[in-house]
C-alpha cells in the first residue's frame, strides 16, 4: 500500500525558507540578544539593558526618535490627503488627464538619491531656484535644509514630492472600484459635489486608504535614504531620524547600539502598525 | 463621476492642472538635464537657466571615465544583482504562492506570519552581517543577490498567491492523470500561465532593487563591488566642484526606469496597486 503523494509538495517551500530564515529571520531574532550586549561582531559583552538605556537618555538619540514620528506622521497624513485629491481630479475627465497621471507617478520610479541631490540644489539658500524664485516675488526664502527648525520639514516635502503619486495611483484603482450608481443616487437626492466627495468617495474608498496610510506610515518610519541624500541627519541632529542614527552607530563601531535602535525601530512600527491594522479591520465591519 | 463637469470646465481645469504639475513635476527633472550639460563653472552657480555651452557629450564620456570607468562597473554590478535577485523572485515566491493557495493546512498560518514580518519588519542589519560574515557572503555580489531575495519574497508570496486563485484547478488535475511529476507540473503548466503577473512582478522588483542605496551601502562595501546608486553618492563626497558630472551621473541612473516606464507602465500599475482594492 502506497500513500498518495500530494502534488503540492511542501518542499516548494524550502528554498524561500532557507533563503528567508537565514538572512532575514535569524538576524531578526538575533538583534534582541546583541541589543543587550557590547559588540565588535567577534565578540559580545552582556550589558543588559545598558543600550536602551542610553537611547532614552542622550538627547540626539531622543531626537532622533520624535523626529522619526513626526517625519512618519507627517508624510503619512499629507500622501494620503493630497494623494485621494489628486486621484479625484484625475479621475475627473480632465484634458490631458493620463499625461497627468504619468507626471504625478513618474518620481517614483527614480532614484532617491538622484531627487535628493536635485533638491538640495534647488533648496540651496542662496543659489537655489527655489529662493531665487521667491526673492523675484519679494519674499526672503528660508535655508531649507540648514536650518535646524526647518530641515526635517524639507525633507519630507521632497519625500511627498517623490511618493504621493504612488498614494495617488492607489488611490485611481480606489475609485475605478466604487460603482457609479452610489453618486447617480446622491445626484438624485440633491447632493452637492462636495457632498458626494464626503459621503460616498471617503467611505467607499476606505480599502485603499488603509493601504496608502499602513504603506506609507511604515516607509515614513524606516525612512533613510532620502535623508541621507539631502542632510544627512543634520544640520547637527536635526534631522536624524532611527534609521540614520542606527546608521551613523553602526559607522562608528557601536554595533550593540545600533542594533538597539534597530529593536527599537521595529517595536514603534509594531506598536503603531498593529493596532491600526486591528482598528482598520475593526471598522471595517461595522460597515 | 466622469460626465458631471462640462465640457469647457474639464479643459480648462486640464490646462490649469497641467501648468501646476509643469511646475512642480516636471522643472526638477528640467533642472537636472540642464545642469548635467552645462560646463564646471556654470553648474557650479546652481542657476536654473540655459546652458551658455553644451557640453552633453564632453560631460557624458567625462563621468563614464571617471575614476577608472566606476559607472560602467557599477552598471554591470547592479544588472548582475537585479537578474538574479528578480529570477529568484520569481521562481521561489511562485512555488511559496502555489503551494499556498493550492494546499490549505496548518503550515499557512506559519507561512503568512512570515510574510507579514517580511512586510513589516525593519531587517535589523548588524546581525545581518554578522550572519553573512559567518557564511562568507559578507561583500560579494551573490550576498547581495540572496539579500534582495530575502527581503522581497514577502511582496512576491502575496502577489503570486492571489493569482494563483484565479487559475483552475482542472489544469492540475489533468497534469496529475497524465502521470506528470510535481515540478513538472508546476514548470511545465503553471508558471506559464502566471506570465502576466510575473511581467509584473519583473518590473516592479527590478526598479525596486536597481534603486536600491541603503542594502548595498551596508551590505555590499568596497570600490569593486559599487552599484549604481552608490556611485552617486561617491560623486558628491568626492566631487564637490564638479556638479555637471553629478548630475549627469542623474540622468543616466535616471534612464533605465524611464524606460521600463515608457514600455511597461501598465504592468507597474498592476503591481503598485495590488492588494489595495480588495479591502
Amino acid at each position: 500500500m502506497t500513500r498518495r503523494r500530494s502534488p503540492y509538495p511542501y518542499w516548494f517551500v524550502l528554498p524561500a525558507a532557507v533563503v528567508f530564515v537565514t538572512l532575514f529571520l535569524v538576524p531578526t531574532v538575533a538583534s534582541l540578544w546583541f541589543s543587550l550586549t557590547r559588540w565588535d561582531l567577534f565578540e559580545a559583552h552582556f550589558i543588559g539593558l545598558d543600550n536602551y538605556r542610553q537611547f532614552f537618555k542622550e538627547p540626539f538619540l531622543v531626537q532622533g526618535l520624535v523626529n522619526t514620528l513626526i517625519y512618519a506622521v507627517l508624510t503619512s497624513g499629507t500622501k494620503s490627503v493630497l494623494g485621494l485629491l489628486l486621484a479625484v481630479l484625475l479621475t475627473s475627465g480632465i484634458l490631458w488627464q493620463g499625461f497627468l497621471r504619468s507626471v504625478v507617478f513618474f518620481p517614483v520610479l527614480v532614484s532617491t538619491i538622484g531627487v535628493g541631490i536635485t533638491f538640495a540644489a534647488l533648496m540651496h539658500p542662496t543659489k537655489g531656484a527655489i529662493n531665487v524664485a521667491l526673492a523675484y516675488v519679494g519674499i526672503d526664502g528660508p535655508a531649507w535644509l540648514s536650518d535646524p527648525g526647518l530641515a526635517l520639514y524639507s525633507v519630507a516635502f521632497i519625500d511627498l514630492w517623490k511618493g504621493v503619486g504612488l498614494a495617488t495611483l492607489i488611490y485611481i484603482a480606489g475609485l475605478a472600484a466604487i460603482s457609479p450608481d452610489y453618486y447617480e443616487a446622491a445626484r438624485i437626492d440633491g447632493a452637492t459635489r462636495v457632498q458626494q466627495f464626503w459621503r460616498v468617495t471617503v467611505p467607499l474608498v476606505r480599502p485603499a486608504t488603509v493601504t496608502v496610510v499602513t504603506l506609507s506610515l511604515i516607509g515614513g518610519l524606516r525612512s533613510f535614504d532620502i535623508i541621507w541624500a539631502t542632510t544627512k541627519g543634520g544640520p547637527g541632529f536635526a534631522s536624524d531620524v532611527l534609521a540614520s542614527v542606527i546608521y551613523k552607530q553602526y559607522q562608528a563601531g557601536f554595533y550593540g547600539l545600533a542594533t538597539a535602535g534597530n529593536v527599537i525601530l521595529f517595536a514603534l512600527i509594531a506598536i503603531i502598525i498593529l493596532p491600526l491594522t486591528w482598528w482598520f479591520n475593526k471598522r471595517e465591519v461595522d460597515l | 463621476m466622469s460626465t458631471s463637469f462640462s465640457r469647457a470646465r474639464r479643459r480648462n481645469m486640464g490646462i490649469a492642472a497641467t501648468a501646476v504639475a509643469f511646475v512642480v513635476f516636471i522643472l526638477p527633472f528640467l533642472f537636472t538635464f540642464l545642469m548635467a550639460v552645462k560646463t564646471k563653472k556654470e553648474a557650479a552657480l546652481f542657476l536654473f537657466s540655459w546652458p551658455s555651452e553644451w557640453h552633453f557629450w564632453a560631460n557624458l564620456t567625462e563621468v563614464i571615465k571617471a575614476r577608472n570607468y566606476m559607472l560602467l562597473l557599477a552598471y554591470f554590478n547592479s544588472t548582475v544583482i537585479t537578474v538574479a535577485a528578480v529570477a529568484g523572485l520569481v521562481v521561489f515566491g511562485a512555488m511559496v504562492g502555489y503551494v499556498l493557495q493550492r494546499r490549505p493546512s496548518g503550515w499557512n498560518r506559519v507561512i503568512y506570519a512570515g510574510v507579514l514580518m517580511g512586510l513589516m519588519v525593519p531587517p535589523a542589519v548588524v546581525p545581518t552581517i554578522w550572519v553573512l560574515q559567518g557564511l562568507g557572503l559578507f561583500k560579494t555580489i551573490h550576498g547581495m543577490v540572496l539579500i534582495q531575495v530575502a527581503y522581497g519574497l514577502a511582496f512576491s508570496v502575496l502577489l503570486y498567491r492571489s493569482f494563483i486563485g484565479t487559475i483552475p484547478r482542472d489544469l492540475d488535475e489533468a497534469a496529475i492523470i497524465d502521470g506528470a511529476k510535481p515540478l513538472a507540473i508546476f514548470f511545465k503548466v503553471i508558471l506559464p500561465l502566471l506570465k502576466p503577473v510575473t511581467v509584473t512582478l519583473i518590473v516592479v522588483q527590478s526598479i525596486a532593487i536597481f534603486n536600491d542605496f541603503t542594502n548595498p551601502l551596508y551590505y555590499l562595501p568596497g570600490k569593486d563591488n559599487v552599484t549604481v546608486q552608490l556611485t552617486l553618492f561617491n560623486f558628491q563626497s568626492q566631487f564637490q566642484s564638479q556638479f555637471n558630472l553629478l548630475f549627469m551621473n542623474i540622468l543616466l541612473v535616471t534612464i533605465p526606469p524611464l524606460l521600463v516606464f515608457i514600455f511597461f507602465n501598465r504592468q507597474i500599475v498592476a503591481g503598485m496597486t495590488a492588494g489595495a482594492v480588495k479591502g
